[in-house]
């Protein structure tokens, strides 16, 4: 196998494992916050109780979050040398911020948070989990404006510089303000948010039905499933929003990664495929149900205006079909139940009938599997439908907003004119293909050794993550402290009625 | 003083702070065998616990930075130095798990596999911290485009396994100290006495490197004709490991807390100034060494990202003091402990 691919599938590995836990860290960090103000504000122990059996979990999330995250950020310069070199001037700025604004922040306030119980008052602690939650968001707002950037770039230029005879070319700033907010910064990050906080909500909707199931902790888990309920049913109709959104930006500024998508191989009416498996030899989708015009119509509300397909994109720039149409169609498919999930699960609290719900409430149970399984899709989507570019260059356009075609009909990219060290210029293409980026020296054996390596550390702390979660679930949250100390002769007569855990009634442990 | 220069110091400023500050941890994770029943073992992991988690943020940014204001250097280093860059990733994952995961089930078995992977992977860190600082000082082989051009072997000389041990000890003795301010009774009289022992292994470590680093790498003391003054970082080294052995015999551990402190301070400065003004110097010949200047990003990210610093240092530094003052005195075990 070659480095290219085996660095891509190492990536892969790492980013994905690596991307189970921020989502649930940024989605959790606001419940804790509604949480502790909740318990701020009304002084009801069992939000403090409930509060604190949180922060043991988001603890275990944070941690191995970080200690992934930090091979994301060598892997760059490890398997991606001339990627480095290419970007390092526009997202070394925003991967450098990152570390400076957010992970200080949250790294800083979360020892407050998980170990300042009894050291700090709850307004400090408030503000700690406040500033934990904060910073969580931070670092999703700077890797989101790289990323972005790789899809849309704006506010930079190329550049060659001389070294050992050779131009070597680099992306440079122009214009800060103009990378960040480039043209698909906001769109997915607003998304990014979104489908964090949907697996935040489902995490907590999980474990607290569970408990709701077995009728332990009734209380404490009935408050935690109703905030939690909350937020993922505006966050599940948010993402169906901001998807939509989304879907025509990227086919403003990506039409062949909407095209993969889509997987609409030729330019014309587009038909929006319920089920069917793309066949890219033959340029069609086998056993496929599609809704005529449909495309068309969610691209440009009407349903016979012709949509650019990949015939239009030069055969050595399309991205792989397969993979995107299928991850595209996963996430979709899971944000539309998600929507009917949380919108029934809402009525029915409504109407007071939703804990006594015993079906839904083990839909609950496994949904969260489906929020990671969307979140992961989201970004295999994004990210293969990028391909085959590391940084895309840009799509040009016309002065009447129309894309244009070169003399062989194919969408013309941005090409820049760079000046080389001995005077002379040339045109390049404004972007980095995947398969240039790869480091120089690192063979495909050191490639495959670390995968084999990562591939082991990361199953065993998966299990470890899942035996650690079992067993926290299983002691499930603490006393409230008023119950624990101030009436030692109460508290160990209500101890008989309670075997299990002190926030069980008695009834239920019966 | 040019743009680049000023990225050099606050590199250096941000080396020094991370090896100052997860010095301690991980020297805590080395003297991690000494603990003796599970009492001990737990005060150990929580003398860190909230802290070392912020401490390691440092190399992340120090990662970051080198990243955004000297890609060139970045690259070339971290797909040069592939295995050792791999090995470094396999500890600090070790190290995160085992110190988060370890209180998390209430079996001895559990627990003493943990204590093993915290005490392994703080030694294969810093062992590579060390082993990197020796190569930075003699330099690495690269070819005529920069690209690092030796193997694994290279990297792992005699120079550089005696640095390596040099940090050993050094971040030892300074875990050892902070570790002696966070405890007290029979494990601190221990700690005590082995300090002494750490204290001679880290002065012959010191007085072989510095003999090998000026007798056969000429470059590293170089830059002293240039800047004279920084003789008296040297001055202030010595005295500072001197003081160390003065404050364990005056049981003023506060102080010789701060004199290993000031010692790190001053290495990282004096491995500085053997590899200004290069970033990756090269071993094979010097020309082809990746300077702070053709390494550089360009003079507006190297301008933006001075803003940058600029606004988020001061709130660092307030975290981190709020932090170091919540968790300040003796180590005490409540219900959110490790």
């Amino acid at each position: 196998m070659d480095v290219v691919l085996l660095s891509r599938l190492q990536f892969a590995l790492t980013i994905m494992f690596h991307y189970l836990f921020p989502p649930l860290t940024i989605g959790m960090g606001v419940v804790l916050v509604y949480l502790e103000g909740m318990y701020l504000r009304t002084r009801v122990p069992a939000y403090e109780a409930a509060a604190r059996f949180w922060t043991k979990i988001f603890a275990l999330n944070f941690a191995v979050g970080v200690a992934t995250g930090i091979v994301m950020e060598f892997e760059f310069g490890t398997n991606w040398a001339v990627y480095s070199r290419f970007v390092g001037d526009v997202f070394g700025s925003a991967l450098a911020a990152e570390g400076i604004f957010a992970f200080f922040l949250e790294s800083g306030f979360l020892a407050v948070l998980v170990f300042g119980w009894d050291r700090v008052g709850p307004r400090m602690h408030f503000f700690s989990t406040l500033m934990v939650s904060l910073g969580s968001i931070f670092s999703s707002i700077w890797i989101v404006v790289a990323n972005s950037w790789q899809q849309t770039p704006a506010g930079s230029h190329i550049v060659a510089v001389e070294r050992g005879g050779a131009a070597l070319l680099r992306a440079e700033i122009t214009d800060f303000w103009a990378l960040v907010f480039n043209p698909s910064t906001v769109q997915r990050l607003v998304h990014v948010w979104i489908g964090a906080f949907i697996v935040g909500a489902f995490f907590i909707m999980s474990i607290s039905a569970w408990y709701l199931l077995r009728n332990r902790h009734v209380d404490f888990a009935r408050r935690s499933f109703a905030g939690a309920l909350l937020l993922g049913t505006v966050a599940s109709l948010a993402a169906l929003v901001s998807g939509h959104s989304q879907s025509r930006n990227v086919y403003r500024h990506q039409p062949a990664k909407l095209a993969a998508f889509e997987a609409h191989f030729t330019t014309g009416r587009g038909d929006l495929s319920v089920f069917g498996i793309p066949d890219e030899a033959a340029q069609t989708i086998r056993a496929n149900v599609a809704i005529p015009g449909g495309l068309s119509f969610l691209l440009h509300d009407d349903f016979s205006t012709p949509v650019l397909g990949l015939d239009r994109v030069r055969p050595e720039d399309r991205p792989p079909v397969l993979l995107p149409f299928l991850s595209y169609r996963t996430m979709v498919g899971l944000g539309v139940a998600f929507a009917a999930l949380t919108l029934l699960a809402s009525f029915l609290h409504w109407r007071g009938r939703l804990f006594g719900t015993r079906w839904l409430l083990w839909v609950f149970v496994f949904a969260v599997a489906g929020a990671m399984v969307a979140n992961q899709a989201g970004w295999v989507a994004a990210e293969v439908g990028r391909q085959p570019w590391v940084v895309q260059p840009p799509i040009l356009r016309g002065g009447d907003g129309e894309p244009l075609l070169d003399a062989d009909g194919y969408l013309r990219y941005a090409t820049e004119t760079v000046r080389l060290p001995d005077g002379s210029t040339r045109e390049v293409i404004a972007g980095l293909r995947t398969a240039d980026a790869v480091s120089e020296v690192v063979t495909a054996g050191q490639v495959l050794g670390s995968i084999l390596l990562f591939g082991f550390i990361y199953l065993l702390l998966g299990a470890l993550w899942i035996v650690v979660l079992n067993h926290k679930i299983h002691a499930g949250p603490e006393p409230p402290p008023a119950e624990r100390g101030e009436d030692l002769a109460g508290a160990a007569g209500a101890l008989i009625g309670h075997r299990r855990s002190m926030t069980e009634t008695p009834e239920a442990s019966t | 003083m040019t743009l680049e220069m000023i990225w050099f110091v606050l590199m250096t400023a941000l080396l020094t702070g991370y090896a100052i500050l997860d010095g301690f941890d991980l020297g805590v994770g080395m003297l991690h065998p000494l603990a003796r029943d599970e009492g001990e073992r737990r005060l150990f992991v929580n003398a860190i616990g909230p802290l070392w988690d912020g401490n390691e943020v440092w190399l992340v940014t120090f990662g970051g930075a080198l990243f955004a204001m000297f890609p060139e250097a970045y690259a070339t280093i971290f797909s040069g130095f592939y295995v050792a860059f791999v090995l470094l990733l396999f500890a600090l994952i070790f190290r995160a798990v085992s110190l988060e995961f370890r209180g998390k089930i209430a079996s001895a078995r559990w627990r003493r596999a943990w204590d093993w992977g915290f005490f392994g992977s703080s030694l294969l860190a810093t062992t590579l911290f060390g082993v990197a600082v020796g190569n930075g000082v003699l330099g690495v082989p690269l070819d005529t485009r920069g690209v690092y051009a030796g193997g694994f072997v290279d990297l792992m000389g005699p120079y550089q396994l005696l640095t390596g041990g040099l940090t050993l000890t050094l971040f030892a003795l300074h875990g050892g100290l902070f570790l002696h301010l966070k405890t007290e009774g029979a494990v601190q009289e221990r700690l005590g006495g082995v300090l002494w022992h750490v204290w001679g292994v880290f002065l012959v470590l010191y007085l072989l490197t510095t003999i090998f680093t000026l007798l056969t790498v000429p470059s590293a003391s170089a830059n002293f004709r240039h800047y004279p003054w920084a003789g008296a970082v040297v001055v202030v080294n010595v005295l500072a490991i001197a003081y160390v052995p003065r404050g364990l015999f005056l049981r003023r551990y506060g102080r010789a807390f701060l004199a290993s402190t000031v010692t790190i301070a001053c290495m990282v400065f004096l491995f500085a100034m053997a590899v200004f003004p290069n970033v990756v110097p090269a071993r094979n010949d010097p020309a082809l060494s990746w300077t702070i200047y053709n390494a550089a990003s360009s003079p507006k990210t190297l301008r933006i990202g001075l803003l940058i610093a600029g606004i988020g240092m001061p709130f660092v530094l307030a975290y981190t003091g709020i932090v170091y003052w919540t968790f300040r005195g003796k180590v005490r075990l409540d219900p959110s402990s490790y």
